[in-house]
């Protein structure tokens, strides 16, 4: 049976929840003599019961709350019986506090509904029960109150609890106990009355000192968030934080996400002692047998068990100020232990909570819960909600106020559930340009062996860099050395090397970025077919014309030598041909110009096509 | 340690890491009291084996009873933490006391302008404290990371939600964050985990027989020559112990025979008065501390 009971009471406005929460405190004998001499003083002055004890007053704590009767803030309350400890969070009803409700359910296991007999069920009780169970409470202890005001008919209980059932079982309680009470006379408080011979069942408090309210959840293997890295000095470097989940012992094989390094547990330090085990729940630091990259906000978890991965969620969020969470906006989203920017790319829907059903909307505005698609902009160690709180909870943050905007749970990562589709995300080839102030294009060099096309491409870069421009190159060396390693000389080896090089530059091209190509590429038709694959003013022909005599001259690597000797087999202008542009953009003369001529030429046709480009727009 | 004072002490130390993780310089309040004493002892397993990475912060209001002082120097010394010790001088040359000064203007000038100097000075922006939940009704309603606007200022509604272990420490220059470690410790926790821990504690706490008059019906204790005492008024010696410590003239003894901590959790348990009945600053009027800590009173 657990130690302690974490409950929070909730309900519409004038329901009697301060009222029942003082009652609690008072018949579990918590309340001191000085207390209930101020309470005396009090219930005179501000209280609503005439001279009688105004057991509210013991619980509403601020000055700003006591002049208006009613509960601003979320407040904790703490007492025991012989058989458990309670913590309580006693929560606002009023409809824009319901943000603190939602706080004090985040730490909650059960929640007691107070209905007011008279009124019935409300909007709040609908609203309250729905955000108790998206925080993942299954047990509600439904207290019907000021039953002695309706006369403990029997009858306006039934119904509200008949009314009430279908809800709670579409909500997903695992428990629902309703029991009708007074506050204020104490009936059904401590021990059941006599008021109501009717009702079989517990009284309040009995039933709380009792209900078994663990939740059922997966049995997890060992897993722990980092909070930080403890290194006192250069031999002891240990790993602290708390464990979430599952069991740890030295010798344990565990892995880091991110990163994938696995390595032993080499010790669990505690205090003034190394520990032979720890388990959920427990603040530990861990000590590790190999160097691996560990931060905060990385996760421990068990090798044989790990955690996913992901930058693409869906989730269930609550809006907590009055500034609207809006598709599209970014926010610094605290997970766990770690901190991703994570921008919310849809709202999928917005909860009704009187009902549950799904409502379009462009924006949650504050005490709104809606399901959104989030993307991180790097991928984070994860759990769903529903099988961890701890590393399925999070929170997101305004990065410009540092208010607390909105809480979420994960329901899952968009990239591992194969029937979500992909959400369409609005960043083009046009928006990385734009990112990089750059206008995207392949510049296509082409010529013999040692014409010059590498020495020229080089230098281009080289100047390109030097301005800010976000470049890449590709050469025939580079390429053949990994990509193309399984392609010869033949022609079809050597159409196909051209192939893949064309959808490599078109992918940097989409990628914003100023791609270079050098490559003997000796035929016409293939160099068409590049062109072919961009767009218009995309492909720039480099026609590097150097004399074959010349090439041959400077033969840097002595492969003229060796065709020439028989030992080189189709090598373009000895024993295979080559097919110079018929119109490229631009005609190089090596034999004329120098190295710096020909950047400084391609660099002007760049800024003037970048000044074309400006006067069409 | 029972499972549930397991569990309390795993969650404090979960958050004391996450203030160190959070703040740029951090520093803990230091009161002396046993509150204090319990949350040292926390900080020092949470960083073990190194000394818990902040300063400890005490504010002098040179009032407080001998022993503490002479507790706090050897405490400070023994955990290899920096101490710092701030004083309102300037009041202090002033003339401001406890005894011709009503308390509640003593303890704004004393404590509250005292604490904002010390933490203006030191540039912290993040301060941890021993406060509890239990303890007063408007702390019943305080983060465990709470949010401080420019000047120190709490405003009950501007706090931020904060939902199940995640805390927001993220601030703009001059605002500042309150961290709770014991916010859901209660009287009864602290002095188990004293007994179970086998904490060291000042022993003003233990019952013993010392000097005090009565006056409103409470018993104060004559710690210093500097406590005037009425015509006729003649101290007695009593076996008195106390429930809270602050500054001995605000500061009321309960009479009581408990020398042990034992003992101590024995009376606790039975208590019929809360332990801040002997603080006379609560008292001041409805309301009272929740006006303080608006203003930055800790």
């Amino acid at each position: 049976m657990q130690d302690v009971l974490r409950f929070i009471t909730c309900g519409s406005v004038d329901d009697g929840k301060s009222t029942l929460i003082g009652r609690l405190l008072w018949e579990s004998k918590q309340v001191f003599e000085d207390h209930l001499s101020a309470l005396e003083r009090d219930s005179t002055r501000y209280g609503t019961q005439g001279d009688a004890i105004d057991f509210a007053l013991l619980v509403d704590g601020l000055q700003s709350e006591r002049e208006q009767s009613i509960t601003i803030d979320v407040a904790y309350r703490f007492f025991a019986t012989p058989r458990r400890r309670f913590i309580v969070a006693d929560t606002p009803g009023h409809e824009q506090y319901t943000r603190n409700m939602a706080t004090g359910a985040s730490t909650s296991e059960l929640a007691v509904l107070v209905v007011n007999a008279g009124k019935g069920l409300m909007v709040q009780t609908h609203r309250h029960a729905r955000i108790v169970s998206l925080l993942g409470i299954r047990h509600l202890v439904m207290a019907i109150n000021k039953m002695d005001l309706v006369e403990w008919d029997e009858e306006v209980f039934e119904k509200i609890v008949e009314e009430f059932r279908p809800v709670a079982h579409q909500l997903g309680f695992q428990s629902f106990q309703p029991i009708p009470v007074s506050a204020l006379n104490g009936d059904n408080i401590t021990e059941r009355s006599e008021a109501a011979p009717w009702y079989k069942g517990p009284a309040l408090l009995r039933y709380l000192e009792e209900v078994d309210a663990t939740t059922d959840v997966p049995d997890l293997k060992f897993r722990m968030a980092v909070q930080l890295v403890n290194r006192p000095t250069h031999d002891f470097r240990g790993y602290c934080g708390r464990i979430a989940s599952g069991a740890a012992k030295p010798g344990d094989r565990v892995r880091v996400v991110p990163g994938g390094q696995e390595t032993k547990i080499r010790s669990i330090v505690g205090w003034q002692k190394e520990l032979p085990s720890a388990a959920a729940g427990e603040s530990i630091t861990l000590c590790l047998a190999d160097e691996v990259d560990v931060s905060r906000g990385s996760v421990l978890v068990s090798a044989a068990d790990p955690v996913d991965l992901s930058d693409q969620f869906e989730a269930r969020v609550i809006c907590l100020s009055g500034h609207h969470l809006v598709a599209g906006r970014s926010y610094l989203m605290n997970l766990h232990t770690s901190q991703a920017v994570a921008t919310i790319t849809a709202i999928k829907h917005r909860v009704d909570v009187r009902t549950g059903s799904h409502e379009a909307a462009r924006a949650l505005e504050m005490n709104d819960i809606g399901v959104v698609n989030l993307s991180t902009d790097r991928p984070v160690p994860f759990e769903p909600y529903e099988r961890c709180r701890r590393l399925g909870s999070f929170i997101l943050v305004d990065r410009i106020t540092n208010e607390t905007v909105g809480a979420g749970m994960i329901d899952f990562s968009l990239r591992r559930a194969a029937n979500i589709h992909w959400q369409h995300v609005d960043i083009d080839k046009q928006a990385r340009a734009r990112q990089k102030l750059q206008q995207p294009v392949c510049l296509w060099f082409t010529g013999l062996s040692a014409s010059g096309k590498s020495t020229i491409a080089n230098l281009l870069e080289k100047r390109l860099f030097a301005a800010g421009k976000h470049t890449y190159m590709l050469d025939g060396d580079n390429v053949r050395h990994g990509l193309n390693r399984d392609l010869g000389f033949t022609e079809a080896d050597r159409a196909e090397n051209i192939r893949r090089v064309t959808e490599v530059a078109k992918l940097l091209v989409d990628a914003g970025l100023v791609t270079i190509v050098s490559f003997i590429s000796p035929y016409r038709a293939e160099r068409e077919l590049a062109r072919s694959r961009f767009e218009a003013g995309e492909f720039i022909e480099v026609f590097v014309d150097t004399p074959l005599a010349i090439c041959e001259q400077r033969d840097p690597k002595g492969l003229y030598a060796k065709a020439r000797r028989g030992e080189l087999r189709n090598f373009t202008g000895i024993d295979s041909g080559y097919e110079p542009p018929v119109a490229p953009e631009i005609h190089l003369h090596t034999d004329s110009e120098s190295v710096e001529q020909c950047v400084d030429r391609i660099l002007h046709f760049l800024e003037q096509g970048i000044r074309e480009k400006g006067k069409e727009q | 340690m029972s499972g549930y004072l397991a569990s309390l002490e795993a969650e404090s130390i979960e958050i004391l890491r996450e203030a160190v993780a959070l703040a740029e310089k951090p520093v803990m309040m230091y009161s002396i009291g046993k509150d204090s004493s319990v949350m040292l002892h926390l900080a020092r397993k949470a960083f073990w084996p190194a000394p818990p990475p902040f300063p400890l912060l005490h504010v002098d209001t040179t009032w407080k009873f001998r022993e503490m002082i002479e507790f706090r120097n050897r405490i400070a010394r023994e955990c290899g933490m920096k101490l710092l010790v701030h004083t309102n001088h300037k009041r202090k040359a002033e003339g401001v006391n406890p005894f011709t000064y009503d308390s509640d203007t003593y303890t704004g000038l004393m404590k509250t302008e005292a604490l904002k100097q010390a933490l203006d000075e030191g540039q912290f922006d993040l301060i941890i404290g021993g406060a509890r939940r239990d303890e007063e009704k408007s702390r019943a309603k305080e983060r465990i990371f709470s949010f401080r606007s420019p000047g120190h200022r709490w405003d009950p509604k501007l706090q931020r939600p904060e939902l199940w272990n995640i805390y927001n420490a993220r601030i703009h220059p001059g605002e500042s964050i309150r961290v709770f470690p014991l916010s859901n410790w209660t009287e009864a926790d602290i002095w188990q985990y004293i007994a179970d821990e086998n904490i060291e504690i000042v022993k003003l706490y233990f019952a013993a027989m010392r000097p005090v008059v009565r006056r409103s019906n409470q018993w104060i204790m004559v710690d210093d020559e500097r406590m005037p005492l009425d015509p006729g008024e003649v101290p007695e010696m009593r076996m008195v112990r106390f429930r809270t410590l602050g500054c001995y003239p605000l500061t009321a003894a309960i009479e009581s025979t408990a020398t042990t901590i034992a003992e101590i959790v024995e009376e606790t348990q039975t208590a019929r008065t809360s332990e801040r009945q002997g603080r006379l600053i609560d008292h001041d009027q409805a309301g009272s501390m929740e006006k303080k800590k608006v203003e930055g009173y800790f």
